[in-house]
């Protein structure tokens, strides 16, 4: 039995809108230092999934529990209008009150202290991104969100950013829910992958999950032979449940 | 006493209303509400008849028509298709229209529309500044109150909402506070002009700022500048008060546009 209850639990959570199910009969619980992907194509409800969870949306049928406050979000887009002026150290305390030496050390988790001063509008998309994510941690959430992280960044740099959320959930402790198109690359420290087509095709470990008639279905062949296992440091490999060998 | 001069009583209700203009402004600006706030100044005026006829206070009776005609656009966004420009014109020239029917109506009363339209000095009474000053600070109170929660819905609702900041509630109290300073300016600057303090001093003060505070308060400086520098030029030339207002308003945003240019210039030549 678990001693903690789940971050996050949707029962059978749906969202219709205009005429239609956007997400429907959705399962999922994120708990304490877990990390879950959310994968599925274009419009198959991951983003709606993850408002469900955040309640930005609320569920038409089924319910959702949320049993945490300490919550951060990456969403996918953010557009900022020209007429605010807003440079990353103001953006950084958005939702929160944090000190200067605070923020500089947040930043400097991702490579962008530097950038400080700088307005928003000045940064590249890597830099941006790289700064939502520093204002994610300084939260110290128990439950992190990142929709699509990895647009725009080139892909070392995609690694990077795979290792830094590695680091990030053994570090806060805290549960991840991951969102990805990227049906190719799945980080292989995911606990618990879930794929979504407008309904949940198929969860559990990377490894059932490429071996699911539905995903190969879905996704083809050579889709389901690339799914995980990506190798974010070079001196172990690993077995195809993911655990590591030297 | 000083305010028995009606342009001590005119710049001090100006300046009063300038203070809370820039902030406001900003978020006006910043949320893209422009022609929201000219739906709320146009249904000022049904505002400004029903409190004739009722015979209460006109501040009050505008703050009220206004924030009902706030609220129904609310409901109407939810209830129908319709875009949310449509909805706003056939609100505003609605509630304009039905407010000139009624002046054309009670002809018993007397009224000075051009007044109402463009604001006039010369109406301004002690308990106009009173209501001011005190409705005034109440708002920047509420602002200052709602501020977190305001911005962080006013730069991405989303993260806003997942990162429990209430956007909703904010976003509520804000549509209200808009019609406080409408109601408040009504005499001052009138119906069709409001809009035009709310939105060009802190239209200026976009090219100098680096901050959302900073532009606050840049904004500030900037309505009391206009609202001074315009009350004379209406004292001395005779025009009416709002348009000399906003016209001076409309100066000091030139002269930052060669200023932003010039500084563009210096930061190039740098290089």
């Amino acid at each position: 039995m678990k001693k903690n209850k789940p971050l996050v639990k949707l029962n059978n959570a749906g969202v219709y809108r205009d005429e239609k199910w956007l997400v429907k009969g959705v399962s999922l619980e994120i708990n304490k230092q877990e990390i879950v992907t959310l994968i599925g194509p274009n419009g198959s409800g991951k983003t709606t999934t993850g408002k469900l969870i955040l309640d930005i949306l609320k569920p038409d049928e089924g319910s959702v529990t949320l049993n945490t406050k300490k919550i951060s979000y990456i969403p996918q887009k953010i557009n900022i209008d020209w007429a605010i002026p807003l440079r990353v150290i103001d953006f950084m305390n958005i939702t929160s009150k944090l000190n200067k030496s605070k923020i500089v050390e947040s930043l400097g988790l991702t490579g962008v202290d530097h950038l400080i001063h700088k307005n928003l509008l000045n940064l590249s998309g890597g830099e941006f991104q790289r700064v939502m994510i520093a204002r994610a941690i300084a939260k110290k959430p128990e439950l992190l969100i990142l929709d699509e992280p990895v647009q725009g960044v080139d892909f070392n740099g995609e690694i990077k950013l795979y290792n830094l959320i590695k680091e990030i959930s053994d570090k806060l402790k805290c549960g991840i829910l991951l969102i990805s198109h990227d049906i190719h690359f799945v980080m292989s420290s995911t606990d618990h992958v879930i794929c979504l087509n407008g309904h949940v095709c198929c969860s559990g470990t990377p490894n059932d999950v490429a071996k699911n008639p539905a995903y190969i279905e879905l996704f083809g062949e050579t889709a389901a032979s690339a799914i995980s296992l990506y190798r974010h440091d070079h001196n172990h490999t690993h077995n195809e449940d993911g655990s590591i060998s030297k | 006493m000083i305010f028995d001069d009606f342009f001590t009583r005119a710049l001090i209700a100006g300046i009063g209303i300038a203070i809370v203009a820039g902030p406001l402004g900003c978020f006006v600006i910043w949320r893209r509400l422009a022609y929201f706030g000219d739906t709320l100044a146009h249904s000022g005026l049904l505002g400004v008849t029903i409190g004739f006829i009722l015979n209460i206070d006109l501040s009050l009776s505008v703050f009220v028509i206004s924030g009902i005609i706030a609220l129904l656009l609310i409901v109407l966004q939810k209830k129908t298709k319709l875009a949310g420009d449509a909805l706003l014109g056939l609100l505003a020239h609605s509630s304009l229209a039905i407010g000139l029917v009624f002046i054309a109506i009670l002809t018993t009363i007397r009224f000075d529309l051009m007044g109402l339209l463009l604001g006039d000095i010369l109406s301004v009474t002690i308990s106009d500044i009173i209501i001011i000053w005190f409705g005034g600070s109440l708002i920047l109170l509420v602002l200052f109150y709602i501020w977190k929660s305001l911005f962080a819905a006013t730069v991405s609702y989303d993260l806003a909402k997942a990162e429990g900041m209430n956007p909703e509630i904010s976003n509520y109290i804000f549509t209200v506070i808009l019609a406080g300073i409408i109601a408040i300016s009504i005499k001052m600057i009138g119906v069709l002009l409001i809009t035009g303090l709310l939105l060009i001093p802190p239209a200026m003060s976009r090219n100098f700022s680096t901050s959302p505070i900073q532009m606050m308060l840049i904004s500030i400086i900037g309505g009391i500048l206009s609202v001074v520098i315009g009350l004379f030029c209406s004292l001395e030339f005779n025009t009416p008060s709002g348009p000399s207002i906003i016209v001076t308003s409309l100066m000091l945003f030139v002269m930052s546009l060669f200023f932003k240019k010039g500084m563009t210039i210096v930061q190039k030549s740098k290089i």
